[in-house]
C-alpha cells in the first residue's frame, strides 16, 4: 500500500500564501507528477506530505490514515531534497545507509543494499567521497540513491534531474520510470520541466500559485488544458492564442479572420474568447479551407523540423512544419488549421469552454 | 581625490580596491613604511606594560625599585612564581587556592551557559516563535548593563538565598551573563547550517532531537568551541562581582585575590607580576590553541555548506 492524499493544503510565510487549498489524490503505486513553475508552491506541497511543514489548514492522509500529525520519521516516507540536503560530514555510502542506520537494520543488509542502489544509480566509485568532493550531478545521484535504498510508503521527489546534463537527465529520466515500474512504489515527483513530466507521470497535477490547476493524465492535461495558463506552460513550442468571439456559424478573429465556429464551441455570440491552436496542429504544406492567411515572419530550422512564425494581422502564430519547407519573410502564407484539435478558452476567465476538443 | 586620502589614513576605513592599490605605483612603497611605522608604534604601546610585567615577576625585590629602571642585566629570579603558589612557611598559598576557584568557577559557568545557551540557540535557529526577535533582543539586553549596576541587588538576593561567598553563587552569575552571548554567537553559526540536513535525517527516521544531536551538532563544533573560549575569557577575568560576593580567601576567585595584594604598606610587586602573569597565561594558550576555530569563528565561516 501507499497512498498519499492531501486535502485542502494551505501554509503561507507572512504575506506569501505558498499553498492555497492544494488537494492532492495519490493512488497506490503511482507515478505522480506534481508541475509547476519556479515558486508555484511546489516544494512547500512536498514538504508539508513529509510533515516537515507546520500547516496552516488541510490534511494528510497516508494510506487512508490520518497522519496530519505525525512527525516526518512516523510517516515511512523517502524525500529527494531539491539542495540534496546530503550530511557534509558523511561519505556517499553513509549517506545512502542513513535511512537504514536510523532504522537498526544489521550491517551487512545495508551493505547489500547500498551497494545494490549505487550499482543502479551508477555511483559505485562515489561511494567514499564527501559531498564536496563531488559535482552538483553526483550529489543528485546520491541523494536519490539514499531514498532507492529502502522501500518506503512513498517516495517524494524534489526535482532530482534538474542538475544532470542533457543526456544523463534523459537517461536518468528512463531509468527512474523503469526503476518505478520494476519495484513498484508510489513516486510524487516533482518538476518544473513540462518534457520530463509528459514522459515520465501516470497521473499529472499542475500547480501554479500554491493553486492545483487541472488533475489528469498527461494526455488529458495536454488535449484538454483547463484553462489558457495550462495550455501554455504545458506543450512546446508554447500554444499560440489569438483573441476572437463566435459569430452564427462563424469564429471572427479581432485580425478580421473567420474560420467555421465548432459544434461544441458553446459559448454566447460576441463574448470574447481566445482560440488556442498548437504547432503540430497548424500547417503551411497542407492545403484547406480552414485556414488562417497570414505572411511568414520567421523560420526556426530544429533538425528533425523547423517551426515557422507566420504573422496574422498583428498576432503571431507557431506552426510546425518538415525541416524542408523555405520561404521568404513576409511571403503570403495560408496556415490550415485542424479545428477538431483547437482549444477555446473565455477570455475573461481563462477558462476553457465546456467540451473543448472532442 | 580619494587616492590620497587613502594613503594618509591607513586602516580599516580606506579599504582601497586591488584597482586602486594598483594604480599607486610610486606612492606603495611610502604607503608600506607608513604603515609599519604605525603598526610598530602600536606593538609597542601595546606590548609594553606586558612587557613590564614579565620582567617585574623575575626581578629581585631590591631591582623593582632601581632608578633609573633596568631593561636587561638584573638578577633574574623565579622566586616570585614560586611564591605564588607556595606559603613562605610551606604549604598551598592563598593565591594558588584562588587559581583553583577562578579554574572552577570559570570552567563550571562556561559548561553550564553552553549546555543551556546552544539548545536555546537552535530552538531560536529552527523554529518559528511568538515575537522571536523581542525575545531575542530582551535577551540581549541583558548583557547592555555592567556589572556594577546590578551588583547591588545582586548582592541583596543572594544574602538571601545564602549564596554570598559561595563558588555556586559565582557560577550561576557567570552563567546568567554567558548563556545570552551563547544563545547570540551560537544561533549565528546555526543559521549557517542548513536545516534541511536535519529535515533530511528526519525522513530517513531520526526523532527532531537525534536529527539535531547527529547531524547539526557535529557542525557546529568550531562554533561551540569559540563561543566556549569568549565565554571563559568573561568568567575567568570577570572582577566586580567576584569582589562583591565573596570575601574569604577560599572562596575568592584569582582576580579580587591579586587586587587584594596591592593596598598593604608595602607591596611586593614582584608576586603581583608574577600572579598576573600565571593569570594571564591560560587564557592566552586557550586562545592560541583554538585560534584557527576563533577566526573561523568570528568570521562566521566556521560551516561548510
Ligand atoms: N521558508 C519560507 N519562508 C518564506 N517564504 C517561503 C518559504 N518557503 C517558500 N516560500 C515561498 O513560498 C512560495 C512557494 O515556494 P516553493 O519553494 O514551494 O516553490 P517551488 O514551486 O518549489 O519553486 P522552485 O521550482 O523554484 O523550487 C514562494 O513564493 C516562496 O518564496
Ligand atoms: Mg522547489
Amino acid at each position: 500500500m501507499g497512498t498519499v492524499s492531501a486535502q485542502g493544503l494551505r501554509k503561507s510565510f507572512g504575506d506569501v500564501q505558498a499553498l492555497n487549498d492544494v488537494t492532492l489524490e495519490v493512488p497506490d503505486g503511482s507515478f505522480f507528477v506534481v508541475l509547476g513553475p519556479s515558486g508555484a508552491g511546489k516544494t512547500t506541497t512536498l514538504r508539508a506530505l513529509a510533515g516537515l511543514e507546520r500547516l496552516d489548514a488541510g490534511t494528510v492522509h497516508l494510506d487512508g490514515r490520518d497522519a496530519t500529525h505525525d512527525p516526518p520519521a512516523a510517516r515511512d516516507l523517502a524525500m529527494v531534497f531539491q539542495s540534496y540536503a546530503l550530511y557534509p560530514r558523511q561519505t556517499a555510502f553513509e549517506n545512502i545507509a542513513s535511512p537504514l542506520r536510523a532504522r537498526k537494520a544489521p550491517a551487512d543488509e545495508i551493505r547489500t543494499a547500498v551497494a545494490q542502489v549505487a550499482e543502479l544509480l551508477h555511483i559505485e566509485r562515489l561511494l567514499d567521497r564527501r559531498p564536496a568532493q563531488m559535482s552538483g550531478g553526483e550529489m543528485q545521484r546520491v541523494a536519490l540513491a539514499r531514498a532507492l535504498v529502502r522501500r518506503p510508503r512513498a517516495f517524494l521527489m524534489d526535482e532530482p534531474l534538474t542538475n544532470l546534463d542533457l543526456k544523463l537527465r534523459v537517461e536518468m529520466r528512463t531509468e527512474l520510470t523503469r526503476i518505478h515500474r520494476s519495484l513498484g512504489g508510489t513516486f510524487v515527483y516533482v518538476t518544473n520541466d513540462q518534457v520530463e513530466a509528459l514522459s515520465m507521470a501516470d497521473h499529472l497535477a499542475v500547480l501554479r500559485d500554491g493553486t492545483v490547476q487541472q488533475v489528469g493524465t498527461p494526455t488529458e492535461v495536454y488535449e484538454r488544458p483547463a484553462n489558457k495558463w495550462v495550455a501554455g506552460f504545458v506543450g512546446s513550442p508554447r500554444i499560440s492564442l489569438l483573441a476572437c468571439h463566435a459569430e452564427g456559424d462563424q469564429l471572427i478573429g479581432a485580425e478580421g479572420w473567420k474560420l467555421p465556429r465548432p459544434q461544441w464551441a458553446t459559448a454566447e455570440d460576441g463574448r470574447p474568447l481566445l482560440l488556442g491552436l498548437r504547432a503540430e496542429d497548424l500547417s503551411v504544406e497542407r492545403r484547406s479551407d480552414v485556414a488562417l492567411d497570414g505572411e511568414l515572419y520567421g523560420l526556426e530550422p530544429l533538425g528533425d523540423r523547423a517551426l515557422v512564425d507566420v504573422k496574422i494581422g498583428d498576432a503571431m502564430v507557431k506552426v510546425k512544419a518538415r525541416p524542408t519547407v523555405t520561404g521568404t519573410r513576409g511571403e503570403r502564407m495560408s496556415v490550415a488549421v485542424d479545428l477538431d484539435r483547437a482549444h477555446l478558452f473565455d477570455a475573461d476567465t481563462g477558462l476553457a469552454l465546456a467540451g473543448t476538443g472532442r | 581625490m580619494a587616492l590620497s586620502v587613502d594613503e594618509a589614513v591607513p586602516g580599516p576605513a580606506s579599504d582601497p580596491t586591488p584597482h586602486a592599490r594598483r594604480r599607486t605605483g610610486g606612492g606603495s612603497r611610502a604607503r608600506a613604511v607608513i604603515e609599519g611605522g604605525l603598526l610598530l608604534l602600536l606593538a609597542v604601546a601595546m606590548l609594553f606594560p606586558v612587557l613590564w610585567m614579565v620582567e617585574t615577576s623575575i626581578k629581585d625585590g631590591r631591582d623593582v625599585y632601581a632608578v633609573p629602571a633596568q631593561f636587561i642585566g638584573f638578577d633574574a629570579t623565579l622566586d616570585h612564581y614560586r611564591d605564588v603558589f607556595v606559603k613562605p612557611g610551606g604549604g598551598r598559598s592563598d593565591l594558588s587556592v584562588a587559581f583553583l576557584n577562578s579554574v572552577i568557577v570559570a570552567g563550571a559557568s562556561t559548561a553550564l551557559a553552553t549546555l543551556l545557551g546552544v539548545p536555546a540557540a537552535w530552538a531560536y535557529s529552527r523554529f518559528t516563535l511568538k515575537a522571536k526577535k523581542d525575545q531575542l533582543f530582551f535577551i540581549l539586553s541583558t548583557r547592555f548593563m555592567p556589572p556594577v549596576v546590578v551588583v547591588i541587588p545582586i548582592f541583596l538576593m543572594y544574602r538571601d538565598l545564602g549564596l554570598i561567598n559561595t563558588k555556586l553563587g559565582l557560577v550561576l552569575i557567570y552563567t546568567a551573563f554567558n548563556v545570552p552571548f551563547t544563545i547570540w554567537m551560537m544561533k549565528g553559526f546555526i543559521d549557517e547550517v542548513p536545516a534541511e540536513y536535519e529535515d533530511a535525517a528526519m525522513l530517513d527516521g531520526y526523532s527532531r532531537f537525534q536529527a539535531f544531536y547527529k547531524v547539526t551538532l557535529p557542525l557546529l563544533v568550531p562554533g561551540i568551541a569559540a563561543t566556549a573560549v569568549f565565554a571563559l575569557i568573561f568568567s575567568w577575568n570577570e572582577f566586580v562581582f567576584a569582589i562583591f560576593l565573596t570575601s574569604s580567601s577560599d572562596v575568592r576567585t584569582a582576580p579580587p585575590a591579586i587586587a587584594g595584594l596591592i593596598g598593604g604598606t608595602t607591596v611586593d610587586w614582584g608576586l603581583v607580576a608574577a600572579s598576573a602573569v600565571v593569570f594571564a597565561l591560560p587564557v592566552l594558550v586557550f586562545t592560541y590553541l583554538v585560534r584557527k576555530h576563533l577566526v573561523a569563528g568570528v568570521t562566521l565561516g566556521a560551516v561548510r555548506r
